[in-house]
């Protein structure tokens, strides 16, 4: 199998696939699952039947379906997270690459020190004033992840505004819309596609982390960090209910860990044929 | 080179400073103030007032700023507000705790990690390579809790081997302790070694495509020889920084594997104290963490500084 | 001769790349020759001759994704090429001794010189460490090197490139092998240095009488060293001849055109001078942040249809001045004058009419060109941005210069990545035309090229000048190329320039004595050259 002309190796092939089924799960939810996330259907941690194919919760829900919305609280929350962080790290990073000056010296020094702190402690403070609403949950940790993705980004466009066909622009008197992109955005491309991965994937596990501390979305909406919380007292009596939750995370983790691994090989290999 | 350190040291002051100071505005940044939204429902106009005087909020922030890191550089981190008992006495105790389990897990994770990584880069390509390289591809996408409760299940909760629990108080046992936090200490480990590695390969590999790799082969130096004194000496600067880069995650890692072995650290308070809006107890804890992690980026720059041939024997 | 004097055989060598699908590209195809004790053989040919593959085999070596494929290397009676790791790891270093291009990136930064010249005498057990230690101090002494005795000490950071150079032959020298692979090892190093260095090479080899394998691009280079010489071209042997024979009467076509396109020079242009002339700097001088003046008060005039080169050695401000010329880097004082009109300093502050009149070609063709844009947007934009026509109109114009640039029209919707080297400089050419500039800065435009492309580059430069009547700026280190196609030129060092006028002028007596350092440094095509300069250095 071939994409973009580039053969699919089979853990990308494999990444793809756990992407798309949890991407189908996230969106079609409400019509795939048997029950609703907070319907009360049979007792509690009811084993596994032909209704209920993962048995059901602490509260008599039913697993299965609180597990397929939470992957719409959990991955849509996620993207949402990314995106945002994207949109404000490649604009910061783009601008400081290209004005440089006291522009990039203040954004860079400011970056810095978000960087010079574990973010999981700066969202504590954070949380810990503002409470855990969603919105604010969203944008602390947006804030907190554009800072990876303004170096990034800053540290890609500094190398292709140093090239020649960059001075090429420059001097005939392109304005900084068009460096951006026509010259500047077309190299960027492919590492930023790949590092969107990588910060999805941080996203993830960082608000299933929170979740799973208690700190991150709250009660009734199912999310999977909140569920392995929800049920982690269920180990010592053998039952494996948090584990179902924790490891749909896993999954869609490797997943797209795979599919990032297979997009960096490309990426390396293409430089080697220009060369 | 000394220039260089000492700016570097300087740099650690200023950005520890820096850090106290974004840790401080990071609670003041709530629309009301502290005091109304820790009343919640409560707030009548004279609860309101008596809050802010108890908190101090009727002064202004640089004020209030400059006390509080004054005290927290002389060891007063205020007054928690749950418990209302100093906050430095009840910290104490769970520094130590967290302190001896991330100790204890890296002095076991950066060594295998170096190792691994090393053998991974010298045999690049083989069956060794390939299939460490997916194994860690896998456990760095693997939640710290995730590892935590399968270990639970299998190694404790099956076999019966170790506590499901680490149950440690003050007057537990050294070697007690070594034993309660074997569980937790195994999962930071897994958790942290698959980065560690990864990233030791790829600088080590750096080093072995580099021109005076291949001069050293054509020199006819056996291939151990060629890694040891060859490659090793300039991948140290490297990989040390990968060490301190990765020990991050093992900072964030203590906080879920503390919760999920209700292990009494630095990190399981910290968490406490969010969801009761503790604010002293989190900025106090923040800067804690916030402290081991700026000391030990510090370090490792000073050690690459030293390493680096260029900067130890200037033109 | 008799033929136990012979130490290294090769004989009907294949080596050939491996890629993901099996076999790749064949790298060296059937080549043979033989090496005596004292004799040189120089491998000559372009990038891709596969001359550094042969080298590197004669080691017993071959570079990730590669594989001898067939023939053998008999070196010393043994084949080395049925030998087992550790067999071919001893023959490495005592037996064949390689020596690269880049010193900088071979010496291993964080290891004393003497550590690394002393590690083939001491790894292999030849020797004890104080007695490679003393072989060493007296190679620094053979090779001139400053403070033998101490020399060793320093980190290879902490001496110039000529040095470490010098010191590459040193720790090759140090277990006396039979043989030396030297390979491009003066390529790096500026004119002036490459003569001291390449004298030092001859008197390592004469005295030792070493056999050695010279591996360069540069003809004129290898005359001096070797004595017999193979011509290489696509892994394939193309003539192999002694040194005399070679430049005197080469026999194959490609030969001839190497040995040709050196010695035949171009006619001057002359121009009929106007009035005002097109650019005119007066003592300009300019700096990065608050490093040390990188230019310091220079002045220069072109006309139209001049061709000015600024030459001089790596630091010595050239290119510096291109970027002030076109405001990249505002100048600090003095004026930049087009058509008697002040330039502003920064290029921000120029109308666009200025910034089309004075247009660039690059060094790297494959950095000056987006490599996400078709022919038809490189070439076109600056159609469409100074000109501000339609879109047929910009197809038509691209159309147009692909024929002038001898393209196929077909190119139009290629990209970069699928054209050569020199079709790519051709592309870059095409687009500074496109802005009909009255001045083309044309920044060491030959020198990332082979020699016979750059010659192409540069006969298609004359003839727009020719056509069109446009002036170019030429700023390069070749001082052939400045001799061949400039009537002007400026000599720069250390940022000041030193001499500047006529070429004919500048190049002849009465001499400044760094424009003869240079003249004299550059190889010519005899092998009695490098004796020459010596013994005329040696008489001053």
């Amino acid at each position: 199998m071939r994409l973009y002309g580039h053969r699919v190796t089979w853990p990308a092939a494999l990444g793809f696939l756990i992407i798309a089924i949890n991407l189908f799960a996230a969106l079609g939810a409400p019509l795939i699952a048997p029950f609703d996330q907070a319907e009360v259907v049979c007792d509690a941690w009811d084993e596994p039947s032909a209704s209920h194919l993962l048995g059901c919760d602490n509260l008599g829900r039913d697993l299965l379906s609180r597990l397929l919305f939470g992957a719409r609280m959990s991955i849509g929350l996620s993207l949402l997270i990314t995106t945002l962080s994207f949109s404000i790290g490649i604009v910061t990073g783009f601008t400081a690459a290209i004005a440089k000056g006291w522009v990039d010296a203040a954004l860079s020094r400011a970056v810095d020190l978000m960087l010079a702190m574990p973010s999981l402690i700066f969202a504590f403070v954070v949380l810990s004033v503002l409470g855990t609403d969603v919105a604010v949950l969203v944008v602390t940790l947006a804030c907190l992840d554009s800072t990876r993705v303004f170096r990034l980004s800053r540290a890609l466009a500094m190398n292709i505004v140093a090239l020649e066909y960059v001075e090429v622009a420059r001097l005939r008197g392109e304005g900084l819309w068009w460096i951006i992109t026509r010259e500047v955005l077309p190299a960027a491309r492919a590492p930023l596609i790949a590092e969107f991965g990588l910060r999805f994937s941080f996203a993830f596990l960082f608000v299933a982390a929170l979740s799973f501390l208690g700190l991150g979305i709250q009660p009734p909406d199912a999310d999977w960090g909140s569920m392995v919380r929800d049920y982690r007292d269920m180990i010592n009596l053998g039952i494996s209910a948090p584990f179902w939750p924790a490891g749909a995370i896993a999954v869609l983790t490797i997943g797209v860990n795979f599919v990032v691994d297979w997009l960096l090989a490309i990426q390396s290999r293409g430089h080697g044929e220009n060369a | 080179m000394l220039r260089m350190i000492g700016l570097r040291l300087a740099l650690g002051v200023m950005t520890l400073f820096g850090a106290s100071v974004l840790i401080f505005a990071g609670t003041e940044i709530l629309p009301g103030d502290l005091a109304s939204a820790l009343l919640q429902n409560n707030a009548t106009p004279e609860n309101l007032a008596t809050m802010r005087e108890q908190l101090g909020l009727d002064r202004p922030a640089v004020v209030r700023y400059a006390a509080w890191f004054g005290g927290a550089l002389q060891g007063d981190l205020g007054r928690s507000l749950a418990s209302e008992r100093p906050v430095a006495g009840e910290l104490a105790p769970r520094l130590r705790n967290t302190l001896f389990l991330a100790v204890y897990a890296a002095a076991i994770a950066v060594p295998l990690a170096i190792a691994l990584g090393l053998m991974a880069a010298v045999w690049q390509g083989s069956v060794f390579d390939r299939g460490v390289n997916m194994v860690t591809l896998m456990t760095i996408s693997i939640p710290e809790y995730l590892v935590g409760y399968l270990l639970m299940k299998y190694i404790s909760v099956e076999l019966g081997w170790l506590p499901t629990l680490a149950n440690v108080t003050d007057d537990t046992a050294l070697g007690e302790r070594f034993y309660l936090t074997l569980l937790p200490m195994l999962t930071l480990v897994l958790v942290v070694i698959a980065h560690m590695m990864r990233m030791t390969r790829a600088s080590v590999l750096a080093i072995m495509a580099s021109p005076y790799i291949e001069m050293a082969f054509l020199k006819g130096i056996p291939k151990w020889i060629v890694v040891v004194r060859h490659a090793f000496p300039n991948a140290l600067a490297p990989v040390i920084s990968v060490v301190a880069l990765n020990l991050a995650y093992l900072i964030v890692g203590v906080v879920v594997v503390e919760a999920v072995f209700v292990y009494p650290g630095l990190g399981q308070l910290m968490v406490d104290a969010v969801s009761k809006h503790d604010v002293p107890v989190v900025q106090a804890c923040g800067l804690l963490f916030s402290s081991a992690f700026i000391l030990l980026n510090m370090l490792a720059d000073i050690a690459a500084i030293l390493a680096n041939p260029r900067l130890r024997h200037p033109r | 001769m008799n033929t136990n004097d012979i130490v290294l055989e090769v004989d009907r060598l294949r080596v050939q790349a491996r890629n993901d699908r099996g076999a790749g590209p064949v790298l060296v195809d059937d080549v043979s020759f033989t090496l005596r004790q004292g004799e040189v053989i120089g491998l000559i040919g372009e990038s891709g001759a596969g001359k550094t593959t042969i080298g590197l085999a004669c080691l017993g070596y071959t570079r990730n994704g590669c594989a001898i494929e067939g023939g053998r290397i008999v070196f010393r009676g043994q084949d080395i090429l049925t030998l087992s790791p550790a067999g071919r790891r001893a023959l490495r270093g005592p037996g064949v001794a390689y020596i690269a291009q880049s010193a900088a990136a071979s010496f291993n930064p964080a290891m004393t010189l003497f550590e690394q010249v002393c590690e083939i005498p001491v790894r292999h057990g030849l020797m004890t460490a104080d007695a490679a230690r003393e072989v060493a101090i007296g190679l620094f002494r053979e090779l001139d090197l400053p403070d033998p005795e101490t020399f060793g000490r320093r980190y290879p950071h902490q001496v110039s490139g000529g040095q470490l150079q010098r010191a590459m032959a040193a720790m090759a020298m140090a277990a006396k092998p039979d043989i030396l692979v030297f390979d491009e090892p003066t390529t790096a190093l500026d004119v002036t240095t490459q003569v001291e260095v390449l004298a030092a090479f001859r008197k390592l080899i004469k005295e030792h009488r070493t056999a050695a394998i010279y591996i360069t691009h540069d003809l004129a280079v290898v005359a001096q060293i070797a004595d017999d010489i193979m011509v290489l071209r696509h892994g394939k042997m193309v003539e192999h001849g002694t040194a005399e024979q070679i430049l005197q009467a080469p026999r194959a076509e490609y030969t001839r055109r190497l040995v040709a396109e050196r010695v035949q020079g171009h006619a001057f242009v002359e121009r009929v001078a106007e009035e005002v002339p097109l650019l005119s700097i007066r003592g300009v001088t300019a700096s990065y942040a608050t490093l040390l003046r990188v230019i310091d008060g220079v002045s220069l005039e072109v006309r139209r249809g001049d061709t000015v080169a600024v030459v001089g050695e790596s630091g010595s401000g050239k290119s510096t001045l291109a970027r002030v010329i076109t405001g990249l880097l505002p100048r600090e004082s003095g004026e930049v004058l087009f058509k008697g009109e002040m330039l502003p300093p920064a290029l921000a502050r120029r109308s666009r009419e200025q910034k089309r009149r004075v247009q660039m070609i690059y060094q790297m063709p494959d950095v000056a060109l987006n490599p996400h844009q078709t022919l038809l947007d490189i070439i076109g934009r600056p159609v469409g941005f100074y000109f501000g026509r339609s879109r047929a109109e910009i197809r038509e114009r691209v159309l147009e210069l692909l024929r002038m640039m001898d393209l196929p029209e077909s190119f139009i919707d290629r990209t970069p990545g699928e054209l050569s080297g020199g079709q790519k400089q051709r592309v870059g050419i095409a687009r500074a035309l496109a802005a009909e500039p009255d001045l083309i800065i044309c920044d060491e435009v030959t020198s990332a090229l082979d020699q016979l492309v750059g010659e192409e580059i540069l006969r298609l430069l004359k003839r727009l000048q020719e056509e069109l009547g446009i002036a170019y700026l030429f700023i390069t280190h070749d001082l052939g190329v400045v001799k061949r196609i400039a009537n002007k030129v400026a000599v720069m060092l250390r940022g000041k320039m030193v001499a500047g006028g006529e070429t004919a002028e500048v190049f002849a007596p009465p001499f400044h004595p760094y424009t003869e350092l240079l003249l004299s440094s550059v190889p010519e095509m005899r092998s009695d050259w490098l004796d020459e300069v010596l013994a005329r250095r040696a008489g001053l």
